[in-house]
């Protein structure tokens, strides 16, 4: 059992997929957390700009008063320090290890955000350049998948590992894209591997518990937006 | 098989491959690519990002500079570890080697390929930039503590672009930020990287070429 000094506190903030990730992480390890909520957007509250000064982003892993930031940190750190409990996070072949982290790479720094501006677009043309962008690295991820899994369920073989969590946890806004823009981007009959190890991934009971509803996320992207308009518009 | 790099002399990010492996003494072939032309090899090992460098062991190809780096440290697992064991102490230096990536290259990008206020927005940034890893670096011999490690690869090819940065935007690193020169000179001691890192003469005349190509004054 974790003493006082071995508290494990995660600075979040509920719509963020980058949080669910060292959420999941934890859950897979069964470590007991306190989930403190931050405000982001307007107003950074004082424990993020405390243990977060150089990026001020959510999110914050606090270990023995320690502060882990950037989520695939996060994740290699929860994967280390709890190594001995349940299956690993990374692979524990250094080839495999960094064929994940170069997965995980490419889902944060090209699909995620080419998937994200298909909302943000502002015209057509953008809206589908957008869309293009974000199947090819689809089609990209579903070669990867059929390489990593070998035929088994997930990324990491038999069991969620590192490029599962990481690109997982990105799923809940896959739903969102399409409810405010149309678009289906998982789409079985482009990427049936894909679309199948979503519907698992999106099933486990931890992932399920914590992933927010849809709706609830459509409504946050609109207020994020006319926060967004407000500060560019205004001085 | 063996150990290839596919790599460009230049290239800050190439350069942190080739420190790692002489750090660990690691025999390899290094092929000089030509970015123009890319070889059909380039092309095949990483078709995704069709860049430089790519490290190809036993016919597997790795890419991404720092995920190579990582993968060198796990391969050849002896000393000098560039990472520590300790999964705080690889967090933190793997936070920083990340912000090395996500900052230094694009920030220093847009030093010599603008002009008037962007150009000076970027020399503000840099500073900046050069001011958070000083107080990082602190008084410490290396950003790895004792032991040149995995900070020190990610950032110590881009002290052979500070005088193109100090050329091109008119200010001075050393005014700046003296404990990072200074941390410069000491990891320029070691072997690895004194036969890696080229004169940074050489680099500026890379810049001026860049800058010539962009239509840069």
């Amino acid at each position: 059992m974790a003493g006082s000094g071995d508290k494990v506190t995660l600075l979040a903030e509920w719509p963020s997929p980058y949080v669910h990730r060292a959420q999941i992480a934890l859950e897979l390890k069964g470590v007991s957390y306190e989930y403190l909520e931050q405000e982001v957007w307007v107003n950074k509250s004082e424990l993020l700009l405390k243990y977060n000064p150089v990026h001020k982003k959510v999110p914050v892993l606090i270990h023995k008063g320690r502060p882990i930031c950037e989520s695939t940190i996060i994740l290699q750190y929860i994967d280390e320090v709890w190594a001995g409990i349940g299956p690993s996070i990374l692979p524990s072949d250094p080839y495999e290890r960094a064929v994940a982290r170069f997965w995980a790479s490419y889902v944060d720094e090209k699909w995620f955000p080419s998937s994200t501006k298909i909302m943000k677009a502002k015209t057509e043309e953008e809206k589908a350049e957008a869309v293009e962008q974000s199947l090819t690295g689809l089609n990209l991820l579903e070669e990867a998948y059929e390489k990593s899994s070998k035929g088994k369920p997930f990324f990491g073989g038999d069991n969620v590992g590192y490029l599962d969590i990481v690109f997982g946890s990105a799923l809940c806004w896959e739903k969102t894209i399409e409810k405010i823009s149309g678009i289906k981007l998982i789409d079985e009959t482009k990427f049936p591997l894909l679309a199948a190890w979503a519907q698992r991934f999106s099933a486990i009971t931890i992932v399920k518990e914590l992933t927010p509803e849809t709706n609830k996320l459509v409504e946050f992207w609109k207020e994020l937006q006319a926060i967004r308009n407000a500060n560019t518009s205004g001085n | 098989m063996g150990v290839k790099l596919l790599d460009a002399w230049v290239s800050p990010f190439g350069q942190r491959v080739r420190i790692a492996l002489a750090e660990k003494g690691v025999e390899y072939e290094y092929v000089e690519e030509n970015l123009a032309e890319k070889s059909r090899l380039l092309l095949e090992s990483n078709p995704v990002h069709k860049k430089i460098p790519v490290l190809i062991h036993d016919g597997n190809p790795v890419c991404e500079s720092l995920i190579i780096v990582e993968y060198i440290d796990d391969v050849w697992d002896k000393k000098p570890h560039l990472l520590p064991a300790h999964p705080y102490l690889r967090a933190q230096p793997r936070f920083w080697a990340d912000f090395v990536d996500k900052k230094i290259y694009e920030c220093g990008t847009r030093l010599w390929k603008l002009k008037g206020e962007e150009q000076a927005e970027a020399k503000k940034e840099m500073i900046e930039i050069l001011k958070l890893l000083a107080a990082e670096l602190g008084d410490k011999t290396y950003f790895g503590g004792d032991a040149f490690g995995f900070v020190d690869v990610a950032l110590v090819p881009f002290t052979s672009w500070f005088y193109s940065y100090e050329r091109c935007a008119g200010f001075s690193v050393e005014a700046e930020c003296p404990e990072i020169v200074a941390w410069a000179k000491r990891c320029m001691e070691r072997e690895s990287v004194k036969k890696t890192l080229y004169d940074p003469e050489k680099v500026y005349e890379f810049v001026c070429f860049l800058k010539k190509r962009y239509g840069v004054e």
